[in-house]
């Protein structure tokens, strides 16, 4: 069943003319891992800030075509009921966090929604838990690296149990093992918890292997919208500023002399296990 | 060229970033500064325009050291690009944020207005020339950081993680921008944690950890040391993953660029091709 789904959505912010995205259809799956891509400017944070409701009730401006999230018009229903829905996580975790303590952080949203306290405790817990920053707790979040405290954003997204998780670049501001760490960490929800991923990123290489679907989106439109290795192949994804991850690439290279690879291979090891069998190592 | 002596820097809260530091960047030379969060790159290139100084040591620029000048005299030499750009950015149309330092050094009007077009046109940047920065995109924010600082023709640029936020195209222009830079004899320091950027253009390398500097070498051979490459929390380039993989059938490990990884598979095809 449709978790997302958009019908002829078109968006234009306030006191501009050229709307930001036009007739995007879309339907995303309870428990997809989308990826969602394109450049600077073509749209994708903006379609993004319609499925908690901060397009319209936040940013005003004109949203046409229909779309549901979780079943309700996030048009109608205001965004603090949205965010139980939606979760979203931004690209610098230190516009996000802002509690003294880690664990403070992290109950912030639902404190504000009245929950009980026991619950409160429980659901806290848990997310420091499945993010695994439980013993920073009563850490401030402003003394920790951006790894941790990407991943103290997450938990106090994760804090109020949502179906649905949009991260918008969570890791450009991280180390490259830190950024690796939290992409294993969404993954991993979004395979034990069934948890919706919605993924913004410009960094294909990192998170192609964990998606199921790839969409990228163009001057407002989305141009491609298959699973990953389809998507890879498309002639358009190479004019459409898109970086394809490196193995991609080799295996383009390849082709153009003349050598199939056989598929189109999503991670390093996926690559030298084709190229095995391409070269006959495993007989010599 | 920049000479740092043995540099330690203590933060006023008591945070040693620097411990002995000692290295020369020469003139026309294309540096990475890489390592893990907190390991002191952004402390060390914050040392190069002055903007900080040595607790214990120093840092020449030109022969001149930093403790005995402005930053404002330095950073007509030295440029230097903010990893934020929100840091950085303070006017109120793209155009007056790229005209301020010019009109500051007392540039005449004739060559403001030049260096100005120039700088907008080299970034892609022509069309907001009366936008705020503020209405801007994270990456295009970024550019015009870039713009405002390059307007001024500095003679060493230090770009803190230039490629955050910037899709493949900028990033693209970025790599063939700093060639280019470089190649008019321009020194650039990049600090950055983007391998496969730095993969692409295999600068030399300069590793730091805990406020030392690890390893300092060509790219090639930095980025595939497996024992490095934990220590400062990077991880291996994608095509040297694939070849660590292979290198029991024969393959070398220190391979980073896609081209030379191509080159090496198509010499194994059976029968040739």
């Amino acid at each position: 069943m449709a978790i997302i789904e958009a019908k002829n959505l078109t968006y234009t912010y306030p006191l501009t003319e050229a709307p930001a995205f036009r007739n995007v259809n879309l339907n995303i799956g309870a428990g997809e891992f989308v990826l969602l891509t394109g450049p600077s400017g073509c749209g994708k944070t903006t379609l993004c800030r319609c499925f908690n409701g901060l397009i319209p009730h936040f940013y005003g401006g004109k949203l046409e075509g229909e779309i549901t999230v979780a079943g309700l018009n996030p048009s109608e229903h205001p965004i603090y009921e949205m965010a139980q829905h939606v979760g979203m996580v931004f690209q610098n975790p230190e516009n996000q966090l802002f509690a003294l303590t880690v664990e403070k952080d992290v109950a912030f949203g639902l404190e504000n929604l009245g929950f009980p306290r026991d619950e409160i405790r429980r659901r806290v817990d848990w997310a420091l838990k499945v993010t695994g920053i439980y013993d920073l707790k009563d850490r401030a979040p402003f003394e920790l690296s951006g790894g941790q405290q990407q991943r103290v954003a997450i938990a106090s997204v994760l804090a109020m149990q949502p179906e649905i998780i949009v991260l918008d670049e969570p890791t450009s501001f991280l180390d490259p093992l830190s950024a690796k760490n939290i992409l294993d960490i969404i993954h991993q929800l979004n395979k034990d918890l069934g948890l919706t991923v919605i993924l913004i990123e410009h960094r294909l290489d990192l998170a192609a292997k964990y998606a199921n679907r790839v969409i990228a989106m163009k001057d407002g439109c989305i141009i491609l919208n298959d699973e990953p290795r389809k998507v890879f192949l498309d002639e358009r994804i190479r004019l459409m500023s898109v970086g394809i991850p490196k193995v991609v690439r080799l295996y383009l290279l390849l082709r153009e002399d003349g050598v199939d690879m056989g598929r189109v291979p999503l991670s390093p090891e996926e690559t030298s296990n084709l190229i095995r069998e391409v070269l006959n190592l495993d007989k010599c | 060229m920049i000479n740092v002596e043995d540099v330690y820097f203590t933060y006023p809260n008591g945070v040693e970033a620097l411990k002995g530091v000692s290295l020369k960047i020469e003139d026309g030379e294309f540096v990475a500064i890489m390592g893990q969060n907190g390991a002191g790159k952004t402390t060390l290139v914050k040392h190069f325009n002055g903007l900080l100084k040595p607790t214990r040591g120093r840092v020449l620029v030109d022969g001149v050291d930093t403790r005995h000048v402005s930053v404002a005299s330095l950073s007509r030499k030295v440029g230097f690009v903010f990893q934020n750009p929100d840091h950085q950015l303070f006017s109120e149309t793209v155009e007056d944020e790229v005209s301020f330092a010019l009109k500051n050094f007392g540039f005449p009007e004739k060559t403001i207005s030049e260096r100005v077009e120039w700088a907008l046109n080299l970034l892609d940047l022509t069309e907001y020339r009366k936008t705020s920065p503020f209405m801007l995109s994270g990456g295009e924010r970024k550019r015009v950081a870039l713009a405002s600082v390059l307007a001024w023709d500095p003679k060493i640029l230090v770009l803190d993680e230039p490629t955050i936020g910037q899709d493949s195209y900028q990033k693209e222009r970025l790599r063939q921008f700093i060639i280019q830079m470089n190649r008019q004899g321009k020194t650039v320091v990049i600090v950055t944690h983007d391998i496969e950027f730095v993969a692409e253009c295999e600068p030399r390398v300069i590793l730091m950890a805990s406020g030392r500097v690890i390893a300092d070498g060509e790219a090639k051979q930095i980025l595939t040391d497996i024992e490095l490459i934990n220590k400062s929390s990077l991880i291996l380039p994608e095509i040297t993953q694939v070849f660590m993989r292979l290198n029991d059938f024969g393959f070398p490990r220190n391979v980073i660029s896609v081209y030379e990884a191509k080159r090496l598979i198509l010499e194994r095809i059976p029968g040739g091709i």
